[in-house]
């Protein structure tokens, strides 16, 4: 339960622990330390120009937060004071503590007093306190309402010790006051009876204090009064603007903490938090020494992801390492595939590495501790941080550029943080500290690589023999039993891995039940389910980013974090979780001084029953205990051992209770447990043991029924030890993927950090075993659990009487007669496709009878429902089919996953119905925007962005009644894609604007969406080309998606859809269709309640989709919440698809998810059949809408009193599911409106573009050349993109001839400048822009000029920001100066020339040329498939900055290639005047000898006609 | 999926039949070997479908794209194993079964399906030529005793069943040979007795026990069985058959199929035929039904040398393709030409019996008319005489193959006093148990006269039943 002031309780699907939050972040300093009331103006100015990077909720006065973070204005407190009659010692000797504290003044006194004793207990002395003036006149009344009273408290120092500096003296307090600060926390929750989330301390430092609260930026200063006083001065002002997904921000929540303020989100803090728990058992401070527990817990339970953060940090600092040590321990970079870094860095991270686990995600964390200030970012980049250096001494750094105007001849400096690296500036030296600096000094400050060296081993350091026993296949086939392997798992997993190394890939979406629902015995992996990152944080590309990611990880006790003399202790370092059988016999043979390791069986007497089962996980949790104590260090849990009487306690299970009652006991992190388990074969089963805490897990199970499958035959040619490794490469990609698509870099993070939500299984049992897993519907317990590992045991042993001949079928991926239960069945596809056919009703009811009724075979959550019928009213009171097709829409396909006649028999018949239909991602052709001569339209009303932007082009957007942001996809949410060349024919390459035959990739995210304000940005450009367009954004459904929702709603999405994890898909790795996401029900049921809560459902359009089969599922749906429905596959299966599950292949016989030709001529789908099909899920929505009383389908959404659950359920595992939190409606006042009725706010009347739509008026009517001028600010974004929008609706793709429209600003260009540019338009800007320029760029030319004036080096000066060129499809780019990272990526077409770009550059590309002529950053032209850059490659060593997967890098010696590079730089001088063009010019011969050509192979073949 | 683009590849091909003017001379097996490397590729067409309707088609459940697969990989064995874990005869099914499994084979929708039939029964016969069908009598005896009365597939198929788990079972059969139908009921041509006998001993030597000559209920009381027994499946098939009630019906020379077919398998067998013997050497032969019987008939007469053979259908003539009535995946009832239609037989369809009329007692003339199906008010059809259509046709000897309508009641079902349906078969519960405890039924006798795979299937599922009202619970897959 979260203790934060306002947030609302937890209820239903509600849960205050998913709150995330995006923000924008930056600070402004005086290098000198000279404190100015300027810097405080300066820093509210910049929070100010960062209001576009917060939200406001249903209340828009009510911010999510922000705050600012000064020195300790002295001056200032001692006039006010003593105007208190409060006498203040000499600076430095006294602390503030500013506290928000209860309304109430009995509780308020009682915190009060608490604090008071517990600093004099302390030995500290209480000068007085102060009440802190504030002016709410002006915020909004949701803080208004939870407004604390907020008073500073001032402490004197009692430390004197002539032996000690000042600083040393001023030091000792500051510690002091951290235990006096902890200490009061705890207090005050365990003394105080109510209320005491109002008691928070912002601040407690002598050096500096935090103002902050539910405050827009700009209430800020009117609040807080103190601000405004002009002798309240500091030398640094760190600032902070919060955006929260949701409206339940909080007053404590806001930014800056006590050291740090941070943009962005830590994947991995579940883990980080458990870990930091466990790791209090052997935490020893020579700083504290005793006085340590009073620190206890030192990650506050109630904080967010970066207020944990601040913790964490705060004691590594207070501990004695400083601020930049403790960053780097945290938040490192990527090291250990750097083969750029130094030894000695390496060195500190690999050893730092060993102490403690990566805080993983996308962050920029701005820290300082009130004399050092200075920022970090994460290892991918993936939040901007531009920063300002002037001649004068003073910096600005924040998340844009342009957050505070300079002279150009006043700049020193412009530049960027980059990944991996931090920005320091020392007040007290005055200067600012390079990265490299900072970084060797700390690295160098100790002999951390000594250490390595003598301490690092690897398991091929030690020797052993593998005891292999012979079994037989009868054995074997015995053990498969048990674990409840089915002829599937063989054929379909086990094979192909260690066939082809890869994992399996397949096809359609999942369609049978829930573990929780489904009659079989299922193994414990099975009730999980992965999370994902959506929105607020970005999924990485494990293939094309590798460089970021590892499987390393330790094995050994962890030593404590805080001792700062050198460990001197040896570890093992294991470069991959899943462990072959020699290795585990390499750790099980290890009993040395430093390594001892101990096997416990995880196994019960079968014959024991449920009883022994519990007994057994208890004894092993004792047993384990025991063994710590004894001085193991590695613990081998094992299920090696069953037979016909032991039975195999499931190895998550077994794991996951170790794990937690060590964590408990804080001993966890004493030991390292190693799992050798039968169990695990798919990528999932270990993803859950490593990130339940496994370090490492040996299938040998899986191994061994390898081998079998080799000696049969089945697999051919290969040797053993190839297929193990093969296979244990697939299963290592797929962990890596599994990793990356929650956003998680390393296995070291993931380990343990519990990133799944469970389904089916009881809360009891996830609180006790599993860490508080969240479990949303209740489910089995352990009774259960055992009776399925005692009936697999039964079936395996119980062989006296007809021993079995083969395993189980399965039929979890194909549909088996004995096998699982599938919905789409030959049964139901053969009525549906029949139905629609002949248009028979009374057939199409037999179907929907075999969907809807799940009584004998359970499927899914709303199987379990009943509609409580009642007020029964005339069918004919209920409105007409036709208004309810309208909110129908057909899935998202794209045509190259479909066929092009599948694809238009779905537009027309959508069309036809009023109904929409969707283009997928992958463009759609210009020729289907204008009517049939039969009156269908072949349009798809909504056009799909997707993150590979194929075929987005202006005239595209402009075409489109709905522009939906595809986040994630049921099927593989957090996945990329690919589309193999073979597939590329002419027509959907020229649709992709590629070239046929290449592969055409689609990363995991969209890199224009790495947070919810660049969401918000996206959907401001889209808005701006199509304002007369919807916009929606597709996300999957999953534990705290409604919060997700909610923020998506402050980006002002207009509608969201919620899709359940069975969604179809034409290709994706089968462990992702089976285990990601979660039921449409659930997320739609949360999304609801949130949005309700918040007050924000009114606004925003809700659908659904997900094996959405039948009309009563549409009225499940709608009454928990939808107003529109999305079907995909029943829309296949009615133009004919039988459910091949080949799409994948391109030999889908149907015609439909193929592009051969002749497959194609066998498409037998027409419109009317899906026509007929929609009516009558129109005409049974009706049945039920008459026999529940309702006229209207508004009426009914998210009426969930009319659905209840079940009663008298009998099956053995769904009787103990409670799906209450699904059916919770939040009391709320009736005017708070269920469904949509307020239109979003987009704030497009303050566009710019109006006033440049307005100077184009003539060009825009007439085509005549205008040319205008105009200044520009960062708050002027996705400047140009209305205007083009414009342009693409009269003038279609070609739009204008060049230059017609031409338009000079001057100043600095907010986000997406000349965005979706059409052709015809030339923007040029001289001074500097942010992220985003020309993306998806569709013929514009765009220049970003240095100002003449600048006395700066353009090539050495950032002045533009990440991911410029993003998906753009033609048009013209010239930069003459650097950018930021991933510059062109996604490029299809444009032509662009820049002077210096950061990591992956044309990443992806599919076409267009790019022209470097600086210095390239790493990760160049990754998953590059088409295109050219030319780079200039000054020192030679642009090769080993390649990802050279794809590419290769050659001289540019063809005449050609050497007279296009020189005109396209030729092009660059005379449109920027850059000076470094200038020079290569002048000097052609000698440069055109530097410059690379960077080219994909394949492009280069077809290019040459091969 | 045994060749990615095998079904785009390779068309569908089948075994060659021996000419006709060969095979009428004989009563052998039809069909020659069919190669391996057709076979092969016919395993090769399997799309290995998401969703296999073939296996859906299949009353069996079939596995039947995992062994398409091992048979184009040549993993016979394995595909072995893989067949008969859902089917206990597949050298019966491989010959007579009609394939619903083809009948929903996805391929089916736009081109011809995979030869299904064809490569199951290629993998039987390669499983006994090669010796992997040895004999596995149970590790434990349970000592528990199950009689199965009638020895049709349904009561061969529990046998098998009951017996692998360790029962002591006894067949009772009341003919002189065990098989029921598969012994008596269908020609050689169609499936040799020597195949039947083949499957017979080894179930011998897997222990169960076969008891021919004993008809339960006359020369062995039902009370004996009952208490001698510790459960009993009745499997004694739909043996009643359906008669046509028209004036000349007993003259001389109008028979029913199975009383024709039964003599002509004992012939064959080399076995005295004891009663009245019915031949159609030099005859004009009518065969009246249209359905598999029907078919045998027409392939017996012409192999014992009829002048010729007329075969009449009450219903209408199927269409040659499938039609709205019948779309995939449901079974295609088109047109069938047997291979006995290909020997040489007049059809007709559409034509009602008004009547026979003889000399001296023996049937020479029928008397038939035409007839239309008109939809009636409750959707169903209605035969309406066409008027003027009446006809006559000579003949010497009528064959009545119109279907069976139930099992016989009289002695052992009435003994026992079970309970029947409106259709006369008999009634159990939700176990196959009939109202008398430790009494189950399955086969023809349950559900009504249907395909030998059904037989099969019925067989398979009541064992499931049995044994676990024996032991409280079971392995068998049923």
């Amino acid at each position: 339960m979260n203790n934060s002031i306002g947030y609302p309780e937890k209820q239903g699907l509600y849960d205050p622990a998913f709150e995330k939050d995006n923000c924008g972040v930056g600070f402004v300093a005086n290098i000198r330390g000279e404190k100015t009331n300027g810097i405080v103006k300066k820093g509210l100015k910049v929070l100010v120009n960062l209001t576009h990077r917060g939200a406001v909720g249903a209340d828009p006065k009510t911010g999510d937060g922000a705050g600012i973070l000064v020195q300790i204005p002295d001056e200032f407190f001692r006039i006010s004071c003593d105007n208190l009659g409060l006498e203040l010692p000499r600076t430095g000797k006294y602390a503030v503590g500013m506290i928000f504290l209860p309304k109430e003044p009995a509780l308020r006194f009682q915190c009060e007093g608490i604090i008071e004793r517990i600093a004099e207990e302390e030995g500290q002395k209480i000068l007085g306190w102060r009440s802190v003036p504030t002016d709410n006149r002006n915020i909004g009344d949701t803080a208004k309402g939870t407004e604390p009273i907020i008073r500073q408290l001032f402490i004197g120092s009692t430390f004197k010790d002539v032996d000690l500096t000042d600083d040393e003296l001023q030091e000792e307090f500051e510690r002091r006051l951290y235990v006096i600060r902890k200490r009061s926390e705890k207090e005050v929750v365990k003394l105080v009876d109510r209320n005491t989330e109002y008691f928070y301390i912002c601040s407690l430092s002598s050096r500096t204090i935090v103002y902050k609260g539910l405050l827009l930026a700009e209430q800020i200063k009117g609040f807080y009064v103190d601000l405004q006083d002009i002798n309240f001065k500091s030398a640094l002002c760190l600032v902070h603007q919060r955006y929260s997904t949701n409206t339940f921000p909080t007053w404590d929540l806001a930014q800056p903490f006590r050291y740090l303020a941070h943009n962005g989100e830590i994947n991995t803090i579940r883990g980080n938090r458990n870990w930091m728990n466990a790791r209090e058992g052997v935490l020893k401070s020579k700083v504290y020494g005793e006085n340590l527990k009073k620190l206890f817990p030192i990650i506050s339970p109630n904080g967010s992801d970066s207020a944990s953060l601040d913790n964490i940090l705060e004691l590594l600092k207070m501990d004695g390492r400083s601020l930049p040590h403790s960053m780097m321990m945290l938040i490192p970079e990527v090291w250990m595939t750097n083969d750029g870094m130094e030894d000695y860095k390496k060195a500190f991270y690999e050893y730092h590495g060993s102490l403690i686990e990566p805080w993983d995600g996308p962050a920029v964390v701005a820290f300082t501790d009130g004399i050092r200030i200075g920022a970090t970012l994460d290892r991918n980049g993936l939040r901007p941080a531009r920063y300002v250096i002037t001649k004068d001494g003073f910096v600005v750094l924040a998340s844009e550029a342009g957050v505070l105007q300079f002279k150009p001849e006043d700049i020193e400096k412009k530049g960027k943080l980059q990944p991996g690296k931090m920005f320091l500036i020392d007040t007290n030296e005055g200067r600012i500290i390079t990265d490299e600096e900072v970084k060797k000094k700390i690295c160098t400050d100790k002999p951390y690589g000594e250490m390595i060296s003598k301490n690092k081993l690897y398991l091929d350091d030690f020797d052993a023999v593998i005891d292999e026993v012979k079994i037989d296949k009868y054995i074997l086939k015995e053990r498969q039993q048990a674990f409840g392997y089915t002829l599937e798992d063989l054929k379909i997993i086990l094979a192909p891995m260690a066939k082809d190394g890869k994992e399996p890939i397949g096809s359609m979406g999942n369609d049978t039940p829930l573990a929780v629902l489904s009659n079989e015995p299922q193994l414990l992996f099975a009730y999980f389910k992965q999370l994902f990152a959506q929105v607020t944080n970005p999924p990485i590309d494990p293939i094309r980013e590798k460089m970021v990611m590892s499987l390393m990880n330790y094995l050994g006790s962890q030593d404590n974090v805080l001792n700062q003399d050198l460990n001197d202790n040896p570890f093992i370092e294991i470069n991959r979780p899943i462990l072959t059988n020699l290795e585990l016999a390499k750790i099980k043979n290890l009993k040395d001084n430093a390594f001892k390791t101990t096997t416990i069986p995880i196994t019960f007497k079968a014959d024991t029953g449920i009883e022994g089962f519990k007994d057994a996980l208890d004894k092993l949790c004792a047993r384990t205990s025991a063994r710590i104590k004894e001085g193991y260090n590695i613990i081998v849990l094992s299920d090696k051992s069953v037979d016909s009487y032991d039975a195999a306690i499931p190895s998550l299970l077994a794991l996951s209770a170790v794990q937690q009652h060590l964590t408990r006991e804080k001993t966890r992190t004493s030991v390292s447990i190693i799992v050798e388990t039968g169990e695990a074969r798919e990528t999932m089963h270990f993803a859950l043991l490593i990130g339940y805490g496994a370090t490492g897990v040996n299938p040998y199970l899986a191994l061994k029924s390898i081998d079998n499958i080799i000696s049969e035959g089945d697999i051919e040619n290969i040797s053993v030890e190839k297929a193990h490794e093969n296979y244990i490469n697939a299963i290592s990609q797929g962990l890596l993927k599994i990793l990356s698509k929650m956003g998680i870099s390393t296995i070291q993070s993931y380990h343990g950090a519990q990133i799944f939500d469970a389904v089916g299984l009881s809360s009891d049992l996830l609180e006790k075993h599993f860490g508080g897993t969240p479990s949303r519907i209740g489910g089995i317990g352990l009774d259960t659990i055992a009776k399925e590992v005692l009936i697999r045991h039964k079936n395996a042993f119980n062989k006296l009487r007809k021993p079995i001949a083969e395993l189980e079928v399965g039929g979890k991926y194909s549909w088996r007669k004995d096998g699982e239960y599938h919905l789409f069945n030959p049964d139901t596809i053969f009525k549906l496709q029949v139905a629609a056919r002949t248009n028979d009703y009374k057939l199409y009811k037999e179907y929907s009878k075999i969907i809807n009724d799940q009584d004998k075979h359970l499927c899914t959550i709303r199987g379990l429902f009943e509609l409580n019928y009642g007020n029964e009213i005339p069918l004919e009171k209920v409105e007409p089919i036709s208004e309810i097709v309208k909110r129908f829409c057909s899935g998202a396909m794209s045509y190259g996953s479909i066929s092009k006649e599948a694809h238009e028999t779905m537009a027309i018949a959508m069309n036809r119905l009023g109904g929409k239909s969707n283009t997928g991602e992958g463009g759609e052709d210009a020729e289907r925007f204008k009517v049939d001569e039969n009156g269908d339209l072949r349009r798809s009303a909504i056009k799909q962005i997707a993150s590979a932007r194929f075929g987005v082009t202006t005239e595209y957007l402009v075409n489109a009644d709905e522009l939906q942001i595809k986040i994630a996809q049921g099927a593989k949410p957090g996945e990329g894609g690919q589309l193999p060349g073979k597939k590329v024919n002419s027509t959907i390459a020229r649709l992709r604007h590629s070239t046929p035959g290449i592969d055409l990739i689609s990363p995991p995210p969209h890199h224009d969406i790495y947070s919810i304000e660049d969401l918000a940005q996206l959907i401001h450009d889209l808005k701006s080309v199509n304002p007369r367009a919807r916009i929606s954004t597709k996300l999957v459904s999953e534990l705290g998606v409604g919060t997700i929702a909610a923020g998506v709603v402050k980006a002002h999405s207009d509608a969201i859809v919620i899709s359940g994890h069975d969604g179809g898909t034409g290709a994706s790795p089968l462990s992702s269709i089976k285990h990601a996401g979660l039921p449409w029900e659930l997320g739609l049921a949360e999304t609801q309640q949130v949005l309700l809560l918040n007050n924000l459902r009114s606004r925003v359009t809700v659908q659904t989709d997900g094996q959405l089969k039948t009309g009563r599922d549409v009225v499940i749906a709608a009454l928990l919440g939808a107003e529109e429905f999305g079907f995909a596959t029943t829309g296949l299966v009615v133009l004919g698809c039988t459910m091949l599950r080949n799409c994948h292949l391109n030999t889908c016989d149907m015609g439909i998810a193929t592009q051969d030709p002749e497959l194609r001529k066998n498409f037998k789908g027409k419109p009317e059949y899906v026509v007929n099909f929609f009516t009558f899920i129109a005409m049974e929505i009706r049945e039920h809408m008459a026999k529940l009383g309702f006229r209207t389908m508004n009426e009914m959404v998210g009426r969930v009193d009319k659905i209840s659950q079940k009663k008298a359920i009998e099956h053995w595992k769904a009787k103990d599911l409670d799906l209450s939190n699904i059916l919770y409606k939040p009391d709320m006042p009736k005017r708070i409106k269920r469904y949509c009725v307020i239109a979003q706010d987009h704030g497009l009347d303050n566009s710019l573009d109006f006033k440049l739509i307005e100077m184009a008026k003539t060009s825009l009517e007439e085509g005549k050349r205008s040319t205008s001028n105009l200044e520009i600010e960062n708050v002027n974004r996705s400047v140009g993109a209305m205007l083009s929008g414009r342009i693409a609706m009269k003038y279609g793709a070609a739009g204008l001839p060049d230059d017609t429209i031409t338009i000079n600003f001057v100043g600095a260009a907010g986000q997406s400048f000349g965005a979706f540019g059409a052709n015809g338009l030339t923007l040029k800007l001289v001074g500097d822009a942010n992220d985003y320029v020309g993306k998806g760029l569709s013929g514009a030319k765009i220049i970003v000029k240095t100002p003449e004036n600048c006395t700066f080096k353009q090539d050495e000066n950032f002045i533009a920001g990440n991911t410029i060129l993003y998906g753009a499809t033609s048009g013209k780019l010239f930069i003459n100066g650097l950018v930021g990272e991933r510059f062109a990526v996604r490029n299809s077409g444009a032509q662009a020339v820049v002077e210096g770009i950061g990591d992956h550059g044309c990443e992806y590309m599919t076409g267009g040329i790019v022209v470097i002529i600086g210095r390239t950053g790493r990760n160049f032209a990754a998953g590059m498939s088409g295109g050219i850059a030319y780079v200039i490659d000054e020192d030679g060593t642009l090769k080993s900055r390649c990802n050279m997967e794809m590419i290769e890098v050659e001289s540019v010696t063809s005449e050609p290639d050497s007279l296009e590079l020189y005109s396209i730089i030729k092009e660059h001088f005379e449109t920027t005047n850059s000076h470094k063009a200038a020079k290569i010019l002048d000097n052609w011969d000698k440069y055109k000898l530097k410059f690379k050509k960077v080219i994909p192979t394949a492009y280069k073949a077809i290019l040459e006609g091969k | 999926m045994g060749k990615l683009d095998g079904f785009r590849e390779f068309k569908r091909e089948t075994a060659k039949k021996r000419l006709v003017k060969d095979r009428i001379k004989d009563s052998k097996e039809l069909f020659v070997k069919f190669p391996v490397e057709k076979l092969r590729k016919q395993g090769a067409r399997c799309m290995e479908c998401g969703v296999p309707f073939c296996n859906w088609g299949c009353p069996l459940g079939n596995l039947i794209p995992d062994w398409n697969d091992m048979v184009y990989k040549e993993k016979w064995e394995k595909a072995y194993n893989r067949l008969t874990l859902t089917n206990n005869f597949p050298e019966f099914t491989g010959r007579i079964c009609p394939a619903p499994c083809e009948g929903s084979c996805t391929l089916g929708v736009n081109r011809d399906p995979v030869a299904i039939k064809e490569i199951e029964l290629n993998i039987i016969e390669k499983a006994f030529e090669q010796g992997w069908t040895k004999p596995v009598a149970p590790k434990v005896r349970t000592g528990k005793k199950v009689a199965v009365v009638g020895s049709g597939p349904a009561g061969l198929a529990a046998a098998a069943e009951l017996n692998s788990v360790g029962h002591d079972v006894t067949v009772f059969e009341r003919d002189d040979e065990i098989g029921g139908l598969l012994r008596y009921g269908i020609p050689d041509f169609k499936l040799g007795k020597d195949i039947v006998e083949r499957r017979v001993n080894f179930m011998a030597s897997e222990g169960v026990k076969f008891k021919t000559n004993v008809n339960v209920g006359v020369n062995y009381s039902a009370k004996s069985l009952l208490s001698d027994f510790d459960a009993v499946a009745l499997t004694g098939g739909s043996t009643i058959p359906r008669d046509l009630k028209v004036e000349g019906r007993t003259l001389k020379g109008v028979h029913f199929a199975m009383d024709y077919l039964k003599q002509q398998n004992r012939r064959v067998s080399g076995k005295e035929v004891e009663v009245e013997e019915i031949n159609a050497k030099d005859k004009v032969v009518l065969v009246l039904g249209g359905g598999d019987t029907g078919s045998d008939c027409i392939g017996t007469a012409i192999r014992q040398g009829a002048k010729s053979v007329y075969q009449y259908e009450i219903m209408p003539k199927p269409p040659v393709d499938r039609d709205d009535t019948m779309p995939w995946p449901s079974y295609p009832r088109t047109l069938k030409t047997t291979t006995s239609h290909e020997e040489g037989c007049n059809r007709d369809w559409n034509v009602t019996t008004r009547k026979f009329t003889g000399e001296d007692g023996s049937v020479n003339t029928l008397h038939g008319s035409k007839v239309e199906w008109k939809s009636n008010e409750k959707g169903g059809q209605q035969m309406v005489e066409i008027p003027g259509s009446e006809f006559e046709l000579k003949v010497d000897l009528v064959i009545l193959a119109m279907g069976f309508l139930h099992p016989q009641h009289e002695g052992l079902l009435l003994d026992l006093g079970l309970d029947f349906d409106n259709r006369g078969n008999v009634i159990v519960d939700d176990n196959s148990m009939t109202k008398l405890k430790g009494v189950f039924a399955a086969g023809d006798m349950k559900r009504g006269q249907s395909l030998v795979v059904w037989a099969i299937c019925e067989g398979r599922s009541v064992t499931k039943n049995i044994d676990k009202y024996l032991m409280g619970e079971t392995s068998l897959r049923g």
